[in-house]
């Protein structure tokens, strides 16, 4: 259990012509968003200067309940969209929601150069191992075995681990948590938040209606209580130097770098120009 | 009909390509970002650009690939400033989704796409103009689309602006349409003064409670909601309706697709844009566009002085399709020659407008410019059979 922070209703950030939601029962997804609005209200961050794009998939369907301007784009590309805003918009706090078929698959290339390029986002990225807005295929986290409507003699492609690829790239903040643990979400997000530079964020999810009912996982509480034993904290271990997921995960702050911020490096520079 | 102010224009005359005009002519209309990736014969405009932007207070920024790039400009469009991207055939192709949903979301941006040949990596130094269907119809689902197609450095400069101008006055993606070889060839281009006064984006104002992003009055061009004024609002490539959030409710996305189409056919005044040379009493009309239309110019001369009644027809604003100037300026016209380098993409188009006339089509496919001489010869001869 957990307890709201004073006077974080989560329904002040909600927009309410837009409910009920879509999400299915059990989903994570939710939980995510609100460990989003709740890091986002502690840090009291001006929701008329927020920003939040999202891709395609079940993960970008959650800007459009956020009461923030909010962009919903095409598939794989709001890291892209987001370095168009942000680099216009100095002034706004872009926050980019995907998902891991989002983010890895379609969006991977973007994924990679938004890491080294460091410009100020937050990326959350959600991942529930499966696309499931378009009925469960396979997805680069989906675990091997697993069965999927598109794996049905079960996943025989190693997956991502997002965070890897993400520091390896050169992101200035890396970090992972579980829907299981909102408040330790809601924390990891309020550092990602106030990172100066790029912020890369994976929430494990749980897909319990496509996901779940393909693998015989149990139900939503029985699929959250899984994620203990597939995690680990990570002051167990030194670094994350695996492209591929291990049999367990590493959770928290991950990696973090003082690299200079893209945006006032290329202001720095076009400054020092000005005039010659 | 679009008239060509060329007021602000003074004698100081400098050697221009057409990409440098391009790049000249955004500086001038307000772009403040430029996102691109390299690609042959596009890529000067990029160039000058990583350099003027900066000067001029605006971003450039060289992306990881071509969608990223026409991503990042409307990106940096929803955010509130004047964007451009520039690519050739295959990242064309790459940028449709994207492009389609600039469309779809009624967000403002510039798009040249310098035609090299194709299909596929093609001839990258080669003209061609055989992206005139895919500049109209490159996305999926059904969209309205604005391109303009100039035929010289000096036409790309003033193009680049009044490219800038529809986007903003109409909310909505504008293509500017060119060949390899007015992209790359260098000309005397006049240019200096001041630049007219143009278009600024029409901003949302008023109670935030009551506002509905995609309302409309008569123009049928909804006011945008620029970030951080305080009306958060959601934009989406789904179908909407005018509160913005999806919706499938077949009267609204009736009336809000069909809202797309009808904001374009409102401002025709100021899209539609020709010019017509020798027409009145033609009884032979060219038809082209591009280096092919600057070839078809001096073919008519060659032909006049021949006494064979020769005219040209260039559209400028080539979708939608001045289609009412088109019939006027071939009203005495027995048979349409149109020359173009591809498989007869415009051909098709003016034999869907000219039902009744003789329309042949001079098609060129070897990545060479048509020659004034051929099509001389392919009008003389057409004029000797009607």
């Amino acid at each position: 259990m957990f307890r709201d922070a004073p006077h974080f209703d989560v329904r002040d950030y909600l927009r309410k012509e837009m409910m009920p939601h879509f999400l299915c029962p059990g989903c994570g997804h939710g939980m995510a968003l609100r460990a989003l609005l709740w890091a986002l209200h502690e840090l009291q961050i001006d929701r008329d200067r927020l920003a939040v794009v999202s891709g395609i998939g079940c993960a970008g369907r959650l800007s459009a309940y956020i009461d923030a301007n909010t962009f919903h784009t095409t598939h794989g590309r709001p890291l892209a969209y987001a370095t168009g805003l942000a680099l216009a918009r100095p002034d706004l706090h872009v926050v980019v929601i995907t998902g891991d078929g989002d983010c890895l698959a379609i969006g991977g290339n973007h994924l990679i150069h938004a890491c080294r390029r460091n410009l100020k986002l937050t990326c959350l990225m959600l991942n529930n191992e499966i696309y499931g807005m378009t009925g469960g295929q396979v997805s680069p986290t989906t675990s091997e075995t697993r069965l999927t409507t598109t794996t049905p003699h079960g996943n025989t492609e190693p997956n991502f681990d997002a965070c890897a690829l993400a520091t390896a790239a050169g992101a200035g903040f890396v970090g992972r948590e579980m829907t299981r643990h909102v408040p330790k979400m809601k924390e990891l997000l309020k550092e990602g938040l106030q990172h100066p530079g790029f912020a890369f964020i994976e929430v494990l999810s749980d897909c319990t209606e496509v996901y779940g009912r393909k693998n015989d996982m149990g139900s939503s509480s029985e699929m959250v209580m899984r994620q203990k034993s597939e995690i680990r904290p990570s002051a167990y271990r030194d670094s994350v130097d695996e492209p591929f997921r291990s049999t367990d995960l590493p959770t928290g702050i991950l990696a973090r770098n003082n690299r200079p911020e893209y945006g006032a490096a290329l202001r720095a520079a076009a400054a020092a120009r000005a005039g010659k | 009909m679009n008239v060509i102010d060329r007021s602000h224009a003074k004698p100081a005359a400098k050697l221009l390509s057409g990409n440098a005009a391009c790049a000249q002519g955004a500086i001038d209309a307000g772009c403040t970002f430029f996102a691109g990736y390299p690609i042959t014969p596009s890529s000067e405009i990029a160039e000058r650009l990583s350099t003027m932007l900066p000067r001029a207070g605006g971003v450039f920024i060289q992306m990881e690939d071509e969608i990223a790039a026409m991503a990042a400009v409307i990106g940096a469009s929803m955010g509130g400033v004047k964007a451009l991207t520039a690519t050739s055939g295959p990242g064309f192709s790459l940028k449709q989704e994207n492009i389609g949903y600039a469309a779809g979301a009624e967000i403002p941006c510039v798009i040249v796409n310098v035609m090299r040949g194709g299909p596929s990596t093609g001839m990258p130094t080669r003209p061609s103009q055989a992206d005139i269907m895919q500049s109209r119809y490159g996305s999926h689902g059904d969209y309205p689309m604005i391109v303009l197609a100039p035929a010289s450095a000096r036409e790309i400069y003033d193009e680049t602006i009044r490219a800038f101008d529809l986007a903003e006055t109409c909310r909505t993606p504008v293509v500017l349409l060119y060949d390899q070889v007015i992209a790359q060839s260098s000309e005397t281009v006049s240019l200096g003064g001041r630049p007219p006064a143009h278009a600024t984006r029409k901003w949302a104002s008023g109670p935030r409670e009551s506002y509905k992003p995609f309302a409309v009055g008569d123009d049928l061009v909804p006011p945008m909601a620029r970030p951080g004024d305080g009306y958060r609002i959601h934009t989406t490539g789904l179908t909407h309706s005018e509160s913005g959030f999806p919706s499938q409710d077949p009267e609204t996305v009736n009336r809000n697709l069909g809202r797309l189409f009808a904001k374009l056919d409102q401002h025709r005044d100021l899209i539609d844009s020709f010019e017509a040379v020798r027409c009145e009493d033609a009884e032979v009309v060219i038809v082209a566009i591009g280096i092919s239309a600057r070839a078809a110019r001096r073919a008519v001369d060659l032909c006049r002085a021949h006494g064979k009644k020769v005219g040209l027809f260039r559209p400028i604003t080539l979708w939608p399709f001045p289609e009412i100037a088109l019939r006027e300026a071939t009203k005495n016209a027995r048979a349409i020659l149109v020359p173009e380098l591809n498989i007869g993409q415009l051909r098709l188009e003016i034999e869907r407008q000219l039902r009744d006339r003789r329309v042949e089509g001079l098609h060129l496919i070897s990545g060479e410019p048509i020659t004034p001489a051929q099509i001389a010869s392919a009008a003389t001869k057409l004029a000797s059979e009607v």
